[in-house]
């Protein structure tokens, strides 16, 4: 059994050594991570789990890897990449040019989604997508673009869900397993890492997709992660969230209006 | 929390249940009290839809205010919640809930064994967590966390139970606090904390 305590020593090295903040991130979803790392490296004591973190920096990025959720797809919910289809990229066509920000991407399932989205309504030529994240392993994933084969048959069905008309796998190449998404889907990708708990503002977007990171958060850090989104947004920008995750408790949400049901807001000013 | 709360001994009810669970649901919920000084939590296995159409139909067969679960919701007595498909459920020490798109458990998202076992290090003596229907074993691992860390553990009897496997596979782990059938689960949470 491994105490709260010793939980929080452990991330308390994490932030002296290394400079990582987990100090308000979800503690149940935190303290799961953290025991099933245990088991999986076979630590026969806490105490060895906690000096191998703080002693081999090639080990605290296998924690960091472990402890954060690394799960994603492409066009998960697809209504909600519908809306984005037919309300949000009409109106962002408008503009001469387009910047999107996913935080906390991941291995980028859903960055790739946007940029198909982008290409198929013409406007990814004059589109920028930063695609961040902490972990700068998973952004290694992202520069790659190259993913399971055996998900492409659910990502699919996704797609065309989410309106999609086009044969999805012209947007691959399969080889040996693997399916590595069309280099002209990359081209407008910018990759960088970029931490919500300590890093600011750094530029302005006109649509900020961030799904199912805020739930790794307690609700300070969720209040501060959506300021940050509130002054990276321009005026008139959209900010997605996860379709369990609201602004609904945020001091922002005066500035801003959902569109339909889904979890899209649009910032009045 | 409030105050007369403090003195009960379970705040909350955890319910799992798979395939053949919700037919017992179904039964059950019309027949509790419209005021209940516990919480009622519901795991259930369930394809993906993107509409939270059994929250609805659920809010239609019981008194009690009944909600799907956003993330870091608090946990109130009294009300009914249901854990979101495509979530792991995970509750906090300050008696919120969390939620996580971790690797599914036991081919399941949301899966019993994370919602029992993150319950039962929070809750501890004062959880009750039941076991229903269903035809995998996925909750046995987590009954038996709620077992050590001091709650109550009832399980469906198989022989009530459409899909007998998953209560049944519990059952063999560990000795069970209660087995019971659809009006076993209805008294007894009628009479909980009295």
């Amino acid at each position: 059994m491994i105490e709260d305590e010793e939980i929080d020593l452990l991330l308390n090295d994490v932030f002296e050594i290394y400079g990582y903040d987990f100090a308000n991130y979800s503690k149940a979803s935190l303290k799961r991570r953290i025991i099933r790392l245990f088991a999986l490296d076979k630590f026969p004591s806490f105490a060895e789990l906690r000096y191998r973190v703080r002693t081999e920096e090639d080990y605290l990025k296998r924690f960091i890897e472990e402890i954060t959720v690394n799960v994603t797809e492409m066009f998960r919910d697809p209504a909600f990449y519908k809306v984005l289809r037919t309300e949000v990229l009409p109106i962002l066509g408008t503009k001469p040019f387009i910047r999107i920000w996913h935080a906390g991407c991941s291995t980028g399932e859903e960055v790739f989604s946007m940029a198909i989205l982008l290409q198929e309504a013409n406007l990814l030529k004059k589109s920028l997508l930063y695609a961040t994240d902490l972990n700068p392993s998973v952004l290694e994933k992202v520069r790659k673009g190259i993913f399971p084969l055996h998900q492409m048959k659910q990502y699919s069905e996704s797609y065309i869900a989410s309106g999609g008309v086009k044969d999805f796998s012209t947007y691959y190449t399969a080889n040996y397993g693997q399916a590595k998404l069309n280099e002209d889907l990359s081209e407008k990708i910018i990759i960088s890492t970029h931490n919500l708990v300590s890093d600011s503002s750094f530029n302005e977007f006109d649509l900020i997709l961030c799904r199912n990171v805020l739930i790794y958060f307690d609700k300070d850090l969720q209040e501060r992660a959506l300021k940050l989104f509130d002054e990276s947004l321009g005026a008139l920008g959209y900010l997605a969230l996860g379709s369990k995750e609201t602004l609904k408790f945020s001091t922002i949400q005066s500035r801003y209006k959902q569109l339909d049901k889904e979890k899209i807001w649009k910032k009045t000013m | 929390m409030e105050e007369n709360n403090v003195k009960n001994r379970y705040k909350a009810i955890v319910i799992g249940g798979s395939a053949g669970s919700l037919s017992v649901l179904f039964e059950v919920f019309p027949a509790l009290k419209p005021v209940l000084d516990v919480a009622i939590i519901l795991v259930l296995h369930r394809k993906y839809s993107g509409d939270s159409s059994l929250s609805d139909l659920l809010s239609t067969k019981t008194f009690l205010p009944t909600k799907e679960i956003d993330d870091k919701d608090p946990i109130l007595p009294g009300h009914v919640y249901l854990a979101p498909a495509d979530y792991h459920l995970l509750i906090e020490k300050n008696h919120f809930f969390s939620l996580d798109i971790s690797e599914k458990i036991n081919y399941s998202r949301p899966s019993l064994d994370v919602t029992f076992e993150s319950a039962a290090d929070t809750f501890g003596s004062s959880l009750v967590a039941m076991l229903l229907s269903g035809s995998n074993n996925d909750g046995t691992a987590g009954l038996k966390a709620v077992k050590d860390a001091g709650g109550f553990i009832i399980a469906q009897n198989p022989e009530s139970a459409q899909m007998p496997y998953m209560p049944q596979s519990a059952i063999n782990k560990m000795d069970m606090d209660l087995i019971l059938d659809s009006r076993g689960i209805i008294d007894f949470i009628n009479t909980i904390n009295q």
